[in-house]
């Protein structure tokens, strides 16, 4: 079986234009993201990566239709988007499977939600069950499963509607280094079997680094796109090449001060206690 | 041929030794000991205290007073045969399984109506919160006098002892389900009735299941108390008035060791009532037992 059977509909793109998100009313209005722009391309691997709490999940709750923004616009193939569809699934941060359903019951939700669980999608969720390497555990529910593999079946029940554009928000969090590197590769590996537009939030450079077509930086509170990078290194990857890549390193490096330059703006911009610590410490250092 | 036969048998045999060990130690368990030598332990001292009186020659405190546990189940063998006592117990039941029913058939609606409607929980909700606070048994009079017959206030009042309970946990529960489900199911195109019923619905039993729970005991306070104060019902006269009128009506004719007959019997039946419950709950929220 190959997998055209998950062909999805390519050439997607969703172009972010200016936008602004504000949380709450009047003097006590936060703003999240400040004119913020940038393309999601089509059949590209894009990974935004920016400081914890910059506001990459709120951008995630915009692209999906959860929220709209309070200015600027999100448009998909040139259609503006106005609220959640199938055709741009999220991996949330922690699982969202649901704890009362199997293994292949979650897998199914999408197709008989919407009144297509037929045979042909029956046969499509075990052709995922085999793929995600879950064919052992499709009775089993989301408790019985192994972090890695809640996150493999979160890809399957995901993969089963066919979406245009995958987005993944942190999804390997929370998982142990060896099961992330072996996830990494297995996803990236999925990934090049179809090569479909694919949308990764991640504050962990080497993940960032090992999965990325192209890289987003993202500025601090409130968030913009301060840099975008073209991450040449060939496909497929593997871990241990990656590891030992010059280009890697050097694209870590340039990361990193972006990274670092951003969360010094925090501390210096956002309490006093901690401008006087990092003062404190520079003379010390000195 | 013969070597893989003669594993699978070995397998078999293993596999049964298994189940039965794990019978025997379940039955022999050390918390079931526990629990039995305590019973037991309690028994005698109850039993001594009790004869305290014609064993040390003089009379314990509190204990000195009840009848001996032996004389308790000697009056309760007496009562085995007596379908009057069975009637009290059925009576009991009745009221129970129909306050219970009326509270989960309209609590859990309400619960769930309230949790998924905002307009409908600002109107609800302020009553609700209101009323809830008013002990069961505080209704007694006024709901014998709304209501036509003894035993349906009864029921009533039963039913109210569950019925708050219920909604409350229904509401909690149906009200913290974690947003990412329901958006993750949105995403895949749900259709709001989709999401109520395979999304909000069974996220919300397991809190169903303990509101439940919690209501069937409280269930139980409330219609022993209500057969004492209302006199057993509109059949009364003693046979058929629910054990709480049993109780009431042994103590009314002086027989204590029948008092205590009701009271262990009302335990009994209450905890038969909670395991009933617990296994239906276990049943229909499978993937809890997996945790």
């Amino acid at each position: 079986m190959s997998s055209d059977k998950l062909n999805s509909q390519s050439n997607s793109e969703i172009v972010v234009k200016n936008i602004s998100k504000s949380f709450g009313a009047g003097p006590f209005a936060k703003e999240v993201i400040k004119d913020c722009s940038f393309t999601i391309e089509s059949n590209k691997l894009t990974v935004m990566i920016g400081p914890s709490g910059c506001g990459k999940s709120s951008i995630i709750q915009l692209i999906a239709g959860f929220e709209m923004p309070t200015s600027g616009e999100i448009t998909m193939n040139g259609e503006p988007i106005v609220g959640p569809g199938k055709d741009r699934l999220v991996l949330f941060q922690e699982s969202a499977l649901f704890p009362w359903m199997t293994t292949y019951d979650n897998i199914m939700y999408g197709p008989r939600a919407r009144g297509e669980g037929g045979a042909e999608a029956a046969e499509l969720a075990e052709f995922l069950l085999v793929k995600v390497g879950l064919e052992a555990f499709r009775d089993k529910y989301p408790a019985q499963l192994s972090g890695g593999m809640q996150r493999r079946a979160e890809l399957a029940r995901a993969m089963i509607n066919k979406p245009e554009i995958m987005i993944l928000d942190e999804p390997f969090r929370g998982l142990d280094h060896m099961s992330k590197e072996l996830m990494w590769e297995y996803y990236s590996g999925l990934y090049e079997e179809d090569r479909s537009t694919n949308f990764f939030i991640t504050t962990d450079i080497d993940e960032a680094i090992f999965l990325a077509d192209r890289l987003l930086v993202m500025t601090n509170l409130p968030t913009s796109t301060r840099e975008v990078i073209e991450i040449d290194i060939p496909r497929p990857r593997k871990i241990d090449d990656v590891a030992d890549s010059d280009r890697a390193n050097e694209i870590k490096t340039e990361v990193m001060t972006l990274l670092h330059e951003e969360a010094m703006k925090s501390f210096s911009g956002g309490s006093k206690a901690a401008a006087d610590f990092l003062e404190a410490y520079s003379k010390r250092a000195g | 041929m013969k070597k893989p036969r003669k594993r699978s048998m070995l397998a078999n045999e293993r596999d049964n030794g298994m189940n039965i060990r794990k019978f025997r130690d379940g039955l022999f368990s050390k918390s079931t000991l526990r629990g039995i030598s305590a019973i037991i332990i309690f028994g005698i001292i109850w039993e001594l205290g009790a004869r305290s009186e014609e064993l040390f020659g003089y009379r314990w405190p509190f204990l000195g007073l009840v009848p001996a546990p032996s004389a308790v189940f000697v009056s309760w063998g007496g009562l085995i045969g007596d379908p009057s006592y069975w009637q009290s117990w059925y009576m009991s039941f009745l009221r129970v399984f129909a306050g219970f029913m009326a509270a989960v058939v309209i609590g859990i609606p309400l619960g769930l109506f309230m949790a998924v409607n905002k307009t409908f929980y600002g109107m609800a909700f302020p009553s609700f919160e209101v009323l809830r606070p008013i002990p069961p048994l505080a209704w007694v009079p006024a709901s014998i006098i709304f209501w036509p017959t003894q035993e349906l206030s009864i029921a009533f009042v039963t039913f109210l002892g569950a019925f708050y309970t219920i909604v409350i946990n229904v509401l909690g529960g149906a009200r913290s389900i974690n947003k990412q489900f329901l958006q993750a199911a949105q995403s895949m195109g749900a259709s709001q009735w989709d999401i109520f019923k395979r999304i909000i619905l069974p996220a919300t039993l397991p809190s169903i299941v303990v509101g439940a729970a919690v209501g069937m005991g409280i269930t139980w306070e409330v219609v022993v108390a209500a057969e004492m104060i209302s006199g057993g019902g509109s059949s009364g006269g003693g046979a058929g008035g629910g054990l709480g009128f049993f109780i009431w009506s042994s103590y009314v004719g002086g027989s204590y060791e029948q008092i205590i007959v009701g009271m262990i019997s009302i335990g009994i039946a209450g905890y038969m009532s909670s395991e009933l419950l617990r296994q239906t709950g276990g049943l229909l929220t499978p993937w809890l037992k997996t945790r």
